[in-house]
């Protein structure tokens, strides 16, 4: 009985995932694609940057690496809070 | 660790960190920035304490935790500077002043005095990531190794 369930799950989430490699748009054309040329056209010209990739993770989308950076301190402070001596 | 991992580590150290420091720098102009850097020279961090024991970095874990705040405050103070338009507004790009020179259109290599805000976010990430990898890795070694030398 559980054998058969995990074979059926197994063929269900290798069939959902070829359906996904299989009906993948081609490659360099994408369905909606107004976001990536604004960042092409602009980056250079509205912040004076050539590298597109720093251009939006630390500006267009600031506020995201402003979370990052908050994930990474929640790490560090979850790493000191696990791994500290607890008697000297 | 013997005396080769020792030589070869201080050999390597300081070319990881000036490494580390190149990505950071050029971040706004080639592959790389702020997260990638400080990642690299962490993982210069980590050799020293492979090699060297955690003991003698132990002390210096009060300048790391200064970094940190000190990146992630200088990240946060970047992105209030811009408050009067907009929430992370570039306000120093092509203002003339700090990184605020001019960038043709199109395909060119770029100079380093450009793109705003850009470059200092950079410089405040790197440090935080190396701050918080080094920290990390540090209280690793700390937590595992009682009888390292």
């Amino acid at each position: 009985m559980k054998w058969w369930l995990a074979l059926a799950a197994f063929c269900l989430a290798a069939g959902f995932l070829i359906f996904g490699a299989v009906a993948l748009r081609p490659f360099g054309e994408p369905r909606y694609r107004e976001m990536d040329e604004y960042f092409i056209r602009f980056s250079q010209a509205e912040l004076a940057a050539n590298n597109v990739v720093t251009a939006i993770v630390f500006d267009y989308r600031g506020y995201d690496t402003l979370g990052e950076a908050t994930v990474l301190f929640t790490a560090v402070t979850g790493v000191a809070l696990i791994l500290r001596r607890l008697k000297k | 660790m013997t005396v080769v991992v020792r030589t070869i580590t201080r050999i390597l150290f300081p070319i990881s960190l000036v490494f580390g420091g190149y990505v950071i720098m050029h971040g706004h102009l080639t592959p790389g920035g702020g997260f990638q850097g400080g990642a690299v020279a962490a993982s210069g961090l980590a050799m020293v304490l492979v090699a060297f024991g955690a003991k003698r970095l132990a002390e210096k874990k009060g300048l790391l935790s200064a970094l940190e705040s000190l990146g992630g405050v200088a990240f946060a103070a970047l992105g209030f500077l811009g408050l009067g338009l907009t929430f992370f507004a570039n306000i120093l790009a092509r203002s003339g002043g700090l990184f605020g020179g001019p960038v043709p259109y199109g395909p060119n290599p770029g100079e380093l005095n450009t793109a705003g805000t850009l470059p200092l976010m950079n410089w405040a990430v790197g440090f935080k990531v190396l701050a918080g990898l080094g920290a990390v890795v540090l209280l690793f070694a700390l937590f595992g190794g009682e009888n390292d030398r």
